[in-house]
């Protein structure tokens, strides 16, 4: 029988796996996703929720996000919670790119003030901002400054130059987990880490200029200081090699800790410590060294598309006011409190490829936004439409504050290659106004908007379940990619 | 006999290398790579690194070597087209890989990879060895 037979509907678009599934289950499996979609969502995927609903400490659900996928021992798309006392947390429920995440910049221009520029901002954009594979940031970073960048993340970034002290209070833990420890980071993260600071990377990794194009919310836009017509800047980045590194020597470390504690899991990949081991502290520590290397990398290159825009259009940024609307984290772990069957109880949650969606009164809210809910930023294709949301109620009791992350890709880079033509795709993006600028013809093909899942759909979801609400839709206007 | 072939996945790209002992399927699996990120054929070999792995088995001592190319890649700034490796007793290896400083002028580019997964990874002893991995783009 298959596991489709098993599954309930709980309501439109939202579906569980029983606890009774599979008697190594701890918690039942949850998963939002269009009802359109059900059957032609992956078994391997669905499989891969209940994998995590096997593990220990698990609260609650195991979550599966609209847009959830297929990955490495948990899904993609995925969100668990574990207790502090009887929990564990595990690499792989965070991902390769540690702190892969989204930056938007807003500004007080309009499409009148840039048009004319477009071609030579694309230019300088794609120039100041190093991308591609084997790519170098432009400074160099002393040895003993890796150091810094690890414990203090955004701060340090800020504190060298680069980028507004305000910027910070609207950033995803003000851009620096405390608890990051760059004394327990390999050498080889660090040196895998010097050369790539301030630096885009590759694959869906981009950088776009775009305009508001329609507000679902006007109030809570108003908040978020977004009005339709606004030129606003949208960075999707990570921690690089640096975090790829630590990543893979935590999985080396986890595989022999799940052995050495006895832990039963359905898939290797799944390996993991008890949160109360050294081994576990350890790597929350190095994870949080692994998320501030990502913000410190995206504070960087916000101040080096301010310097290209003041070049372009010979204004001040302060005077275009290019503030941050907010810098969300999409593949990290984090201690949050969360209510479990009315008791206040505190977790680790592990977001893989899930976007943070705090609602209203939340203290981890900027001030300013803490109304409303925080700001959900997700991104879509290249060429595609990306989407604000904000955080609601309906999260926090739902989804430990949770919601999707962008699209899912539906199409190996191989087929895409031999479906898409680079040449045809920027010809095509170029008669509906928007440019590109990439590193090859390569990742202009990977990357083809047909390749992926439909964002439209996963944001819609989120939408309707109530996961997040719409705020405003951004279009692109011209992308730049590595 | 085929040196090495790739195989569809969704999100990623994975590799099957072949080689007539353990040491010749390694060295097939870092042109694989490499062939990945650019074209090896276009890769002179005019500058040598040599490491070391000790693993705890076979597929640990692939995904480590694997890792360590992605290493000096990224480090050295290079791209690899020549692989020696002499797998020793107790899971540990030898390599000595040559290559060049990456110049985007000359060498092809085309995709990043992240890192080396343990999805579905084997090293198949039987006579010829085949070994698979995933990599992470």
């Amino acid at each position: 029988m298959s596991i489709k037979d098993e599954i309930k509907k709980v309501r439109d678009n939202v579906y569980e796996i029983p606890g009774s599934y599979d008697k190594t289950m701890r918690a039942s499996g949850r998963f939002y996703i269009a009802d359109e979609f059900f059957d032609e969502l992956e078994e391997g995927a669905i499989k891969q929720i209940v994998n995590v609903a096997c593990l220990p400490g698990v609260q609650r659900y195991s979550i599966g996000l609209p847009d959830i996928h297929f990955g490495y021992g948990f899904p993609i798309g995925g969100v668990a919670a574990f207790g502090l006392r009887n929990g564990i947390v595990s690499p792989g429920g965070v991902g390769f790119d540690i702190n892969c995440g989204v930056r938007l910049i807003k500004s007080n221009l309009t499409l009148e003030d840039i048009e004319e520029h477009l071609d030579e901002l694309t230019e300088k954009l794609f120039k100041n901002i190093p991308s591609g594979v084997g790519s170098k940031g432009k400074i160099k970073l002393k040895e003993n400054e890796i150091n810094d960048v690890l414990d203090y993340g955004a701060e340090w970034a800020v504190e060298n130059g680069y980028g507004w002290k305000e910027d910070l209070e609207v950033l995803e833990e003000n851009g620096r987990m405390v608890d990051a420890d760059s004394s327990i980071v390999s050498d080889k993260a660090k040196k895998r880490g010097i050369p790539q600071l301030g630096s885009l990377g590759s694959g869906n990794h981009f950088l776009e200029v775009q305009i508001v194009d329609e507000i679902y919310d006007e109030e809570v836009a108003k908040v978020f200081g977004l009005e339709k017509g606004m030129i606003v800047i949208m960075i999707h980045s990570g921690s690089r090699g640096c975090g790829h590194q630590i990543c893979s020597d935590y999985l080396r470390v986890m595989d022999k800790a799940y052995k050495k504690y006895k832990i039963n899991l359905g898939d290797r990949q799944l390996a993991c410590a008890p949160l109360d081991s050294k081994e576990a502290q350890n790597y929350i520590q190095a994870m949080a060294a692994a998320a501030n290397y990502a913000w410190a990398n995206r504070q960087m290159m916000t101040h080096w598309i301010r310097e290209t825009f003041e070049e372009v259009l010979g204004k001040s940024a302060k005077d275009m006011e290019m503030d941050i609307v907010y810098d969300v984290a999409h593949n990290i772990a984090k201690m949050e409190t969360h209510k479990i069957y009315n008791r206040e109880e505190d977790v680790l949650v592990h977001r893989k490829g899930a976007t943070r969606a705090f609602g209203p009164g939340r203290e981890e809210v900027p001030e300013k936004y803490r109304a409303v809910g925080q700001p959900v930023l997700i991104p879509g294709t290249m060429g595609t439409a990306s989407y604000v949301l904000h955080g609601t109620e309906t999260a926090m009791e739902e989804t430990f504050g949770s919601t999707a992350h962008g699209a899912g890709r539906v199409l190996s880079r191989s087929k895409a290659k031999k479906q898409y033509d680079a040449d045809e795709i920027t010809n095509d993006l170029q008669s509906k106004g928007i440019k590109i600028k990439a590193t090859s013809k390569h990742v202009i093909e990977e990357e083809a908007p047909g390749a992926y899942k439909d964002v439209d759909s996963v944001v819609r979801v989120s939408h309707e379940t109530g996961i997040a609400k719409l705020v405003a839709k951004v279009k692109p206007l011209s992308v730049c990619k590595g | 006999m085929k040196k090495y072939e790739y195989f569809e996945v969704t999100a990623d790209i994975g590799l099957k290398a072949y080689g007539k002992d353990i040491n010749e399927a390694f060295e097939n699996a870092g042109l694989a790579i490499f062939n990945i990120i650019s074209d090896t054929d276009n890769i002179d070999a005019t500058k040598e690194i040599s490491f070391e792995v000790t693993s705890e088995d076979d597929v640990s001592l692939l995904y480590d070597y694997l890792e360590e190319l992605l290493f000096y890649h990224e480090v050295e700034f290079m791209l690899f087209s020549q692989f020696h490796v002499e797998v020793g007793d107790g899971y540990s290896l030898k390599a000595t890989i040559r290559g060049e400083e990456i110049n985007w002028d000359k060498h092809e580019r085309k995709t990043e990879i992240k890192a080396i997964t343990f999805h579905e990874m084997y090293v198949k002893r039987n006579g010829h060895v085949e070994l698979q991995a995933i990599v992470d783009l």
